[in-house]
């Protein structure tokens, strides 16, 4: 039997976190922002950056979302089997998205395909965008909500290599869209890298390793590796604060893997703004909860 | 000391500005963006607003509307300038519109716009949203609300309203493709470095 109190306390709270995480940003993010806004020594980065800290504090001071972009709200759930919400977390993260467009508020996102009529409501068909992985016999819950902004989807970008490209090819194509899609994506970016066998599954993973730490690294020592060189050689580039060149380009570059065909190398990109805006939430089967993202959170 | 534009713009207030000057803007600021662009120049449709000397800023905002019909502005931040780069250069010959404001870089087809009819492109830092909100004394007006929030043509009066980061000057030069240039030729170096290090097929 559905508890109808529990749903509405569980649809209360992500209403108020997915709000909430459009106007404060991630304690990761802020901590590598402010290092790299410590490290700068290009004047007019220095500048930039300095409008992003008045801002920060304008929309915690006011209230309000941080970038009128609040994106298209997807939600990534890793969901106990034995979580007593499992069915009805579809109609909940719904009914929050829906929410929290009225208290944020949250800008009107979504666009019906083909039809192209703006909802003015963050919801449509298949949005808000759903991403579960199950995990057997748990019966916690935790959600990573993230705010998908189009500046920073639209240097996104997957395809399927051939073995003989190897990881030079990949290196290749992560540069390719850095210099040229994402120099206008609001850098400096969380780069997000997929490599695995198909294009969406890279895809797919390249979008979970935006949602890792900024600072975390992949288990495997020689993609760890990897993640280095890259953020290194990015950095080299010295895109700066909103392209306009400075001493950093990225906050990180985070790499996601699986197994692949012998015959293929899936690899993608994605972007998170300077702004990113993410918040990972764990639900326990009592419905008490912890914010595992953002330090100090009263909602 | 603050460089400040105000509405409407002459040529010559933009004659000696260069990329990667800072500026303000005073006056009246109008957000335009994909199908405002798309209106115009593809489907000739006259704008309902007159933009001649005037400021457009490439941005969807947040607004709210109080219980007596008022709009307040809670966040207007530039969205991606290079969208609009299709339909610039004549947007800018039909209006006769000397600032344009967004985020990131425009391409040839906007420098030769800016070149031959005397405009600009700026740059507001992306994501500074709340700040952009707070340079915004009142909302003047709001055109073609039929496009959605976003969409909509916002007629905006503001005071001070930047930093503004000059892209492209009125001599068509434009400060992004002198970057792009910049990180491409360091690229090559960088990435055969990186390369030599990757080599995990064996």
């Amino acid at each position: 039997m559905v508890d109808n109190a529990a749903v509405q306390d569980m649809t209360d709270v992500m209403t108020k976190f997915t709000a909430y995480i459009g106007k404060r940003l991630p304690t990761d993010v802020k901590s590598k922002l402010a290092e790299l806004r410590g490290n700068e020594k290009n004047e007019m980065a220095n500048v930039i950056y300095d409008s992003m800290a008045e801002n920060q504090d304008a929309a915690d001071k006011l209230n309000r979302p941080s970038c009128q972009d609040t994106g298209v709200i997807q939600y990534f759930v890793s969901v106990g089997s034995k979580f007593p919400l499992l069915g009805e977390l579809e109609a909940i993260l719904r009914d929050a998205t829906l929410g929290a467009t009225k208290l944020g508020p949250l800008r009107h996102n979504a666009v019906e395909a083909f039809d192209e009529k703006n909802t003015g409501s963050n919801t449509g068909s298949r949005i808000p965008w759903l991403d579960w992985e199950i995990m057997p016999g748990e019966d916690s819950a935790t959600i990573e909500v993230y705010m998908a902004g189009g500046g920073c989807t639209l240097p996104g970008a997957s395809t399927v290599l051939m073995p003989g490209q190897g990881y030079e090819g990949v290196v290749d194509f992560v540069f390719d869209v850095i210099t040229s899609r994402g120099v206008n994506a609001c850098p400096p970016l969380l780069v997000g890298v997929g490599v695995s066998t198909a294009a969406e599954t890279a895809a797919r993973l390249s979008k979970k390793a935006i949602l890792r730490s900024v600072g975390s690294h992949h288990p495997n020592p020689k993609a760890a590796k990897m993640e280095t060189l890259l953020e290194e050689g990015l950095n080299e580039l010295g895109i700066g604060p909103q392209g306009l060149t400075g001493s950093s380009s990225v906050m990180g570059v985070n790499i996601e893997s699986s197994a692949r065909h012998p015959s293929t190398i899936g690899v993608a990109v994605s972007t998170g703004c300077w702004a990113h805006r993410r918040g990972r939430i764990k639900f326990n089967s009592d419905l008490t909860y912890e914010i595992l993202s953002h330090e100090g959170v009263v909602l | 000391m603050k460089k400040i534009l105000t509405t409407p713009i002459k040529d010559e207030d933009l004659l000696d500005l260069n990329i990667g000057d800072i500026v303000y803007l005073t006056g009246r600021l109008v957000t335009c963006r994909d199908v405002a662009h798309r209106r115009l120049i593809e489907q000739g449709r006259s704008l309902p607003v007159e933009l001649k000397g005037g400021a457009i800023f490439h941005a969807g905002p947040i607004v709210r509307q109080d219980e007596n019909g008022e709009f307040e502005m809670v966040s207007i931040g530039p969205t991606t300038s290079m969208r609009m780069e299709k339909f610039e250069k004549a947007f800018i010959k039909e209006t006769g519109v000397k600032l344009v404001i967004g985020k990131g870089g425009m391409g040839p087809e906007t420098a030769e716009g800016c070149a031959e009819y005397k405009a600009v492109h700026a740059v507001f830092p992306g994501g500074c949203a709340v700040l952009a909100a707070t340079k915004v004394e009142e909302i003047e007006g709001a055109e073609w609300q039929d496009l959605g929030m976003p969409e909509t043509m916002w007629i905006n009066r503001v005071k001070e309203f930047g930093p503004l980061i000059i892209s492209i000057d009125t001599k068509g030069n434009n400060l992004f493709e002198e970057n792009k240039k910049r990180f491409n030729a360091r690229r090559g170096p960088i990435t055969e470095k990186i390369k030599a290090q990757v080599g995990f097929i064996s």
